[in-house]
């Protein structure tokens, strides 16, 4: 280690206190902590909570600058989620007739799509957003699971237009305005806080094999599939043994798709719902968003490296 | 310059070196910030630091979903990742008090040692040591071109880890120093719209907002016009000056002279010289002249 000491020589008084140090010792003599490591949990808690500003401004800006550039400007945040249920409804609705006995199936589709969007695309921007913002973390210092929380902030944002939009679709389709409309507020609550955590999963793995944003769509598809969105999962669920179809029906997705359809179209009764349907949504909730949180934590140091 | 070091230490003695902030209170120095004394108390030790960049996509393209999933399944690294290896071994130790210089030519490792410093890029092999929290001085990489020059700038202020209260303080300020409003009202058009020059003034205006106790410069930030420039300067002198340690990546000897009096030297990622800077520039003008 030449460069120590010719380092020492030049720079340090003939009186160095310090003389014959290590550089590891030297840093614990005068309690310099290691750059750029990973604060404890309840730390890095806090730093996020102070961050929440940041976090909300970055999500709304992100969202803006998305349709700046387009004539229409913001309506396209409407008009998507309009022209996605429109293609849904013309091939599920009106060429493969999936509606076999599903009353109101205009807005049964449109709920199961815009909520089974959220999660779809907060896990996708999740897995994307260690990559995508690899100039914001190589720049600046916050806790990363900003970004994975943020994208989910922007799905989240998203969503409330679409759950404008369908509000209009569902009052359109003939359903009243009940009290039930408020269930769901908490289904959305705990969607978010299970999204949030599957985006912070995603984003770590994602952050470590970039080809994972690449067979996202496909995993993301086949669950969609399994969801129930264009279709009732008792059309196949009837034909498969009891425990198969239980472990279907724990499907998050599909948990979270059933009480907000539940909460707005008057058809759908408690007895098409999953069994035990609110444990399982505060169980995903806490168990993924929590489970997602300490396990993006863990490798807090390492993103940025990419 | 002794008050304003002591104030800037007041929270630090909570972390142990009570006896060595105490020492570096010398009353009476001047207020050059050139001259600093600078003390034995070190603020960032780099030890044996090795930094390596992986590299994805530098051969044929993204590849298909399913080689992709075979990689994955194989626990292959990916054909096209290539790895460069920035900084090799580099070992220093910079004081309280001090100015130093960075230098090298193109691709010798200084921006990325500076992240390194920052805590923004992991070392692959040895450790920083850094007293609080050092900063890089810009915040571009947070804003967004399509937003409005005001939205970028709350953007900005927060992304650099301020409140909101504090942000609504600093909002009124960040406006004055850039000068974008001086002609009309350009602060609520999208920063797109701006010429490079308001743009680089605005970016370094959001940057300059915040002090820092160990400060991160890279390469030349004055920009802008001759009456922003001299604004500029004046800013970075006086954050210098609130600054513990201060470290500038330049290639402009003049202003590395001008304001360091400790130089390094890296050369593809290694320690190539390190001391006063008017040896190590020396050195290195030299070394320049005979490689031409």
């Amino acid at each position: 280690m030449s460069t120590v000491s010719e380092q020492s020589g030049v720079a340090a008084p003939a009186l160095d206190p310090n003389a014959g140090l290590s550089p590891a010792q030297l840093a614990a003599k005068y309690g310099l902590t290691v750059s750029g490591a990973r604060p404890g949990i309840g730390a890095y808690t806090k730093q996020l909570w102070s961050r929440r500003s940041f976090i909300v401004t970055y999500a709304t800006a992100r969202l803006t600058a998305m349709y700046t550039t387009a004539k229409l400007g913001q309506i396209w945040q409407v008009m998507t989620p309009l022209l996605n249920a429109g293609v849904y409804y013309l091939i599920f609705g009106l060429l493969l007739q999936t509606n076999r006995g599903i009353p109101n199936f205009i807005a049964y589709l449109c709920t199961g799509i815009f909520v089974f969007n959220f999660t779809q695309s907060a896990v996708l921007a999740g897995t994307r957003s260690i990559a995508d913002n690899l100039g914001l973390i190589r720049a600046l210092h916050f806790p990363r699971a900003c970004l994975p929380i943020a994208m989910t902030v922007i799905q989240l944002q998203q969503l409330m237009f679409s759950m404008g939009v369908l509000g209009v679709i569902v009052l359109l389709t003939g359903e009243p305005f009940t009290l039930r409309w408020l269930l769901v507020i908490p289904a959305l609550v705990l969607q978010f806080a299970f999204n949030a955590g599957l985006a912070m999963i995603m984003a770590r793995f994602g952050a470590k094999t970039t080809d994972l944003a690449q067979l996202m769509p496909f995993l993301i598809r086949t669950w969609m599939y399994m969801s129930g969105v264009f279709y009732s999962v008792s059309v196949f669920a009837n034909h498969l043994p009891h425990i198969a179809t239980r472990v279907m029906e724990a499907n998050p997705a599909l948990v979270y798709i059933a009480l907000i359809r539940y909460g707005l179209i008057q058809s759908q009764t408690t007895s098409t719902l999953p069994h035990h349907v609110w444990p399982l949504a505060v169980g995903w909730a806490v168990v993924v968003g929590i489970v997602g949180y300490v396990f993006f934590w863990k490798s807090e140091e390492e993103y940025g490296r990419g | 310059m002794a008050d304003t070091t002591n104030t800037t230490d007041a929270p630090r003695t909570s972390l142990g070196m009570s006896d060595a902030s105490a020492a570096t209170g010398e009353p009476g120095l001047t207020q050059a910030w050139e001259r600093k004394q600078r003390s034995d108390e070190p603020t960032v030790v780099v030890d044996d630091v090795h930094i390596v960049y992986k590299i994805h996509g530098a051969g044929t393209g993204k590849g298909s979903a399913t080689s992709a999933l075979s990689r994955i399944i194989s626990r292959k690294t990916s054909p096209t990742i290539r790895e460069v290896h920035a900084v090799k071994g580099v070992t220093f130790t910079a004081f309280k008090g001090e100015a130093v210089g960075l230098i090298g030519s193109n691709g010798s490792g200084k921006s990325t040692i500076l992240r390194a410093i920052a805590g923004l890029l992991p070392p692959e092999r040895g450790k920083i040591y850094t007293n609080g929290q050092p900063s890089l001085l810009g915040v571009n990489a947070a804003l967004m071109n399509d937003l409005t020059g005001e939205r970028n700038i709350v953007l900005g202020l927060l992304a650099m880890g301020m409140s909101s209260a504090e942000v609504r303080r600093r909002y009124q300020g960040v406006v004055d120093f850039s000068g974008i409003n001086e002609r009309g009202d350009f602060i609520s058009l999208p920063m797109r719209t701006y010429s490079s020059g308001m743009g680089a003034r605005l970016r370094f205006s959001i940057a300059a907002a915040k002090s820092h106790d160990v400060l991160l410069i890279d390469e030349a930030l004055a920009t802008g016009d001759q009456s922003f420039q001299r604004r500029s300067e004046a800013r970075i002198r006086e954050l210098r000056q609130e600054a513990g340690t201060v470290f500038l990546v330049s290639h402009n000897n003049k202003s590395i002279r001008d304001t360091c009096e400790r130089t390094i030297w890296l050369e593809s990622g290694e320690l190539r010289m390190d001391g006063p800077t008017e040896e190590v520039v020396g050195e290195y003008e030299k070394w320049n002249r005979s490689r031409r």
